[in-house]
């Protein structure tokens, strides 16, 4: 009866076994915690996300391994990302502590199972090889997030979000999912590398292929949050607690970009032609509208939002500039510098969402660009730092987000896309308006609230520590570089 | 040659202890603030010191080179040197930085710490651009050298502030991004190389050289200014400190000049004297247009904005003549024009502090209650004007000689200026200090300090041993120059 059951190899899916264990425990030992400083939970979710990262550590072979009949798989490149995962969710979680303990209502064990759960689904679409195990993903992502953005159930705009979120979100899959029917209709596969073997092979339904390919790759962009298809990224950012904006915003972007390379690149780069055209244009209209909106913007969690959106649109260049004319020699240059982008970028966005929840204290959000008015006044080292993030997010030098531009641009220029360099740092000088507003605020004008920053030590010194690492990534960008090039040239 | 590394040093004593200065904190230990920033940039000017004394004149070639690998994913070198091009401008601009901590030091009086350090940060960066020979590092530091400068004008600035910050921030970001994707451009040609000096070898079609020509002039032309990108600098000048006006028309005003002849001339030669025409049209309106600009302006400091841009636009003029004399009197113009616009930007400073006042109506008879001051004004007011025996006469000649070389009428149009130089320089210099006392703020006006009279009087040393003896000035660049020149001549159209 079990004549054809191999037992599969389990390793290369040991974190996020002990991940699944280790949130199951969570939540029933939780039922026992009286405390209501939750210390015990919180003390438990980083133990586990720090257990995750050494067992990823021990368990990477540098190989391509599949595991599951090849509907998992474990590369360099999904070490990596895994690893910059588990350390934001665990610096993430340390933001929120004190935002948490603020307010009540929302420090519940379930906000970190919720975020353990999340996790699990970003680790299961980085290492999916498989239609299914990225749907699985994407959907234990989606659902962890959707509860967690409703998570202060009294609040208005937090509910609106949360169903402007769910509604949009479950729009989004049904896409996917139906461009994966098509694709799976056209190929007979919905294995990702045997997607590409029989891509290579030819004689699929061009037709099929082709509104099968559209579907998934506007799936995509709605999991991206990328124009045309970026409307719940502001409303979301806005109405959902920032704690969980903080979430939102930095890790499901890793997750995001790493299913893109395995649909796109991995499946379908037989493909690329087709879609590369669609990614310059989703591309192109995120740094405008992205960077346009951006500037109207009063409110920092939504501008913010719009500049993720401009960001993202920035990022989707390195991936549009891999094949030149059937030629893929620019590939991994074109890849990794995306893949740097978006490390680089995680970064940034942790420490921006990390000062808004420094600044915000019991019964005050802290999310009005007004409440950064004369912050250099307030606290200069804590301004300075915010000073870093918003020009490293200008991608002005000596920060990361500079190189991480860099890279990109030059990535575009060497497929000779000159055209579209130009559009990008056109749109980038117009974003660098509202960053240079946000130090305007900063420096330029007296503070309106002159009450002391209440953060704790812990946090003061994680976001110096974050403000730091933006600098010398900025100063030293070689090793994360090149690790992102490693990563994809053992893994591609 | 001295085994240290000189340059690193001078780009990173500034930096540091600018970083020091700001860990002082607070407004109450801006004493201990503002000494470790004097110590700073002192100590920065001494190690700069030994590039000149220690420069080999008959080397055309990069000196006090510098090369480690930075970051080898793009062949992107910690690469430095200076030739007899940059060299000057990294001990003028170590110079300056000592006499604006001295300018700001009773003036500033909130938030000294990071006056000072702003300073210093970005007098280390401008010594970077100066001295890189790599493209990336060359970017870097020219870009971050805006972020100290936006801040100094929009923390410490006028009423309109934080208009002019946001204008110069923006104007000069639009002209450096595209500067950007021209240097990836020659990475992508060169097969992987950043090395400016690699660059110079480079053969590149003219289709090509025009577009990299055309966007680096953008850039620079941004950064000199130029007319008609020049409307920044009016209101920059006006709105920032005197510090500020002092480091931006003495430095950050040769940066973009400096481009030229580090990017344009050299790597696309061809391009260079195809659109030579566009340039000089460009130099000469400058030069006689905003003359004619200046002459009306009724605010002192904008008065010498536009001045500035005459002035630059002497020097643009210079480089594009193709001769040894053009662009030898360029450099010596903008070394003096650092001198001279700095010392009339603090001259301005030092009566703006006393009847808060910029407006030439507000003043008249400064002479009868400070007359060392007056005296003094009128040495850097003739240098302005281009008197013989001031730096300022030495490098506007040069250029006029060399553009009569060039054509007649070029050089009767750029002679002009003379005549609007001094024109408008002591018209203002006569209705500010000459005269009856105006009204009671000149009566009540009190001479300048020996703090004051320290800075201006080595600033007036300078611009007198300047005019008097050019020859240490001009010696040193004599090679680079001719070298450059060479290599210009030659196409690089293959």
């Amino acid at each position: 009866m079990f004549d054809n059951f191999l037992v599969p190899d389990f390793l290369p899916a040991a974190p996020e076994l002990f991940l699944a264990v280790m949130a199951m425990v969570i939540l029933l030992v939780d039922l026992t915690v009286k405390d209501s400083r939750r210390t015990l939970t919180f003390a438990l979710t980083q133990l586990t996300l720090l257990g995750c990262a050494v067992i990823q550590l021990m368990t990477s072979t540098g190989d391509v391994v599949y595991t599951f009949s090849n509907m998992f798989v474990d590369d360099l490149m999904a070490d990596l990302l895994k690893l910059f995962l588990y350390m934001t969710v665990i610096v993430v979680l340390f933001y929120s502590r004190a935002y948490l303990l603020d307010r009540e209502v929302m420090n519940k064990g379930e906000y970190y199972v919720l975020a353990l759960f999340a996790t699990l689904g970003m680790m299961v679409m980085i290492s999916a090889n498989h239609f299914v195990t990225i749907y699985l993903g994407l959907e234990l992502l989606s659902l962890s997030m959707y509860a967690l953005v409703a998570m202060n159930r009294d609040s208005v705009a937090s509910t609106e979000a949360a169903m402007k979120y769910f509604v949009l979100g479950a729009l989004a899959s049904g896409l996917l999912l139906y461009g994966m029917s098509m694709i799976y209709g056209a190929t007979g596969t919905l294995e990702i590398t045997g997607l590409a073997e029989r891509l290579y092979g030819g004689g699929a339904n061009k037709t099929v292929l082709a509104f099968g390919l559209v579907f998934m790759v506007s799936g995509l962009a709605f999991k991206l949050g990328v124009v045309p298809f970026h409307m719940w990224i502001p409303d979301v950012y806005h109405g959902a607690p920032t704690s969980v904006t903080l979430f939102i915003g930095s890790a499901p972007k890793l997750a995001a970009f790493a299913i893109v390379m395995r649909l796109l690149v991995n499946g379908m780069i037989s493909l690329a032609q087709d879609w590369q055209v669609m990614l310059v244009i989703l591309s192109v209209l995120s740094m405008a509208i992205g960077n346009l909106a951006a500037i109207a913007q009063t409110n920092l969690k939504r501008m913010l939002a719009y500049s993720a959106i401009s960001h993202m649109g920035f990022m989707l260049l390195g991936i549009t500039t891999g094949v030149v004319g059937g030629d893929a020699r620019f590939a991994l240059n074109a890849y990794s510098s995306a893949m740097f982008y978006v490390l680089a970028y995680v970064v940034m966005t942790t420490g921006t969402f990390g000062m808004i929840l420094l600044m915000a204290r019991a019964g005050f959000e802290a999310e009005n660009l007004d409440d950064y008015k004369g912050l250099n006044k307030r606290s200069p080292w804590f301004a300075g730092i915010m000073l870093m993030m918003m020009f490293s997010m200008a991608g002005i030098p000596f920060f990361v987000g500079f190189f991480a531009k860099f890279s990109v641009l030059q990535a575009v220029v060497a497929a000779g896309y000159m055209w579209l360099a130009i559009v990008a740092v056109l749109f980038s000088l117009i974003g660098a308006f509202y960053y240079l507003r946000v130090v305007k605020l900063m420096y330029f004008d007296p503070p309106v609230d002159t009450s002391p920053l209440t953060a704790g030590m812990d946090m003061r010194i994680l976001i110096s520590a974050n403000g730091l690492a933006v600098a010398l990534l900025g100063i030293f960008p070689q090793m994360l570089m090149s690790l992102c090039a490693y990563a994809l040239l053992r893994s591609l | 040659m001295s085994t240290y590394p000189l340059l690193s040093l001078a780009i990173w004593i500034p930096i540091v202890s600018g970083l020091l200065v700001l860990a002082t904190g607070s407004d109450r230990n801006a004493p201990l603030a503002r000494m470790l920033a004097l110590l700073g940039a002192i100590a920065a000017f001494l190690v700069t010191l030994p590039l000149w004394t220690g420069f080999d004149a008959a080397n055309g070639g990069m000196q006090f080179v510098e090369l480690k690998s930075w970051i080898p994913r793009f062949n992107v070198n910690y690469h430095l040197g200076v030739d007899g091009i940059s060299m000057l401008f990294v001990v003028l601009n170590a110079f300056i930085t000592i006499i604006v901590v001295a300018a700001g030091w009773e003036v500033i009086q909130e938030k000294v710490a990071q006056y000072n350090a702003a300073f210093l940060i970005m007098s280390g960066l401008m010594n970077g651009i100066f001295t890189s020979l790599d493209g990336v590092l060359f970017y870097v530091y020219f870009e971050a050298s805006l972020i100290p400068l936006y801040l100094i004008i929009g923390v410490w600035g006028g009423p309109r502030r934080v208009y002019a910050a946001f204008k110069f921030f923006l104007y000069t970001l639009f002209g450096s991004l595209l500067f950007l994707l021209a240097l990836m451009y020659l990475f992508i040609q060169s097969n992987g190389s950043f090395s400016i000096l690699e660059w110079h070898q480079l053969p590149i079609a003219l289709g090509a050289q025009i577009w990299l020509f055309l966007a680096f002039l953008i850039a620079f032309a941004v950064k000199v200014p130029m007319w008609p990108v020049h409307t920044w600098l009016p209101d920059a000048h006006v709105e920032a400190p005197t510090g500020g006006s002092i480091v931006l028309a003495a430095i950050a005003l040769k940066l973009g000049a400096y481009g030229f002849l580090r990017f344009s001339l050299p790597i696309a030669p061809d391009a260079s004297h195809e659109l030579s025409g566009l340039v000089v049209a460009l130099s000469l309106i400058a030069v006689v247009y905003i003359g004619f600009v200046a002459l009306v302006q009724t605010d002192m400091k904008k008065l010498v904005a536009y001045s500035s841009i005459a002035h630059m636009g002497f020097v643009t003029l210079g480089f594009f003549m193709f001769s040894a004399m053009g662009i030898e009197g360029a450099l010596v113009q903008m070394v003096s024009h650092g001198f001279v616009s700095g010392a009339m930007f603090f001259c301005i400073g030092v009566m703006y502090d006393r009847v808060h006042s910029r407006q030439i109506a507000d003043y008249g008879g400064v002479v009868n209650t400070m007359p060392k001051f007056a005296a003094l004004f009128m040495l850097f007011s003739m240098a302005n004007a281009g008197l013989p025996a001031t730096s300022g006469f030495v490098g506007e000649f040069m250029v006029i000689l060399g553009a009569v070389k060039f054509n007649f009428w070029v050089a009767f149009a750029a002679a002009s200026s003379m005549i609007i130089g001094a024109a408008y320089t002591l018209w203002m210099y006569k209705r500010v200090i000459f005269g009856d006392v105006a009204n009671h703020h000149v009566a009540e006006l009190t001479d300048i300090n020996k703090r004051e009279f320290a800075i201006l009087g080595a600033l007036a040393l300078c611009t007198l041993w300047m005019g008097v003896y050019p020859q240490p000035f001009t010696e040193v660049m004599h090679a680079s120059v001719n070298d450059l020149l060479r290599h210009v001549a030659i196409s690089k159209i293959q």
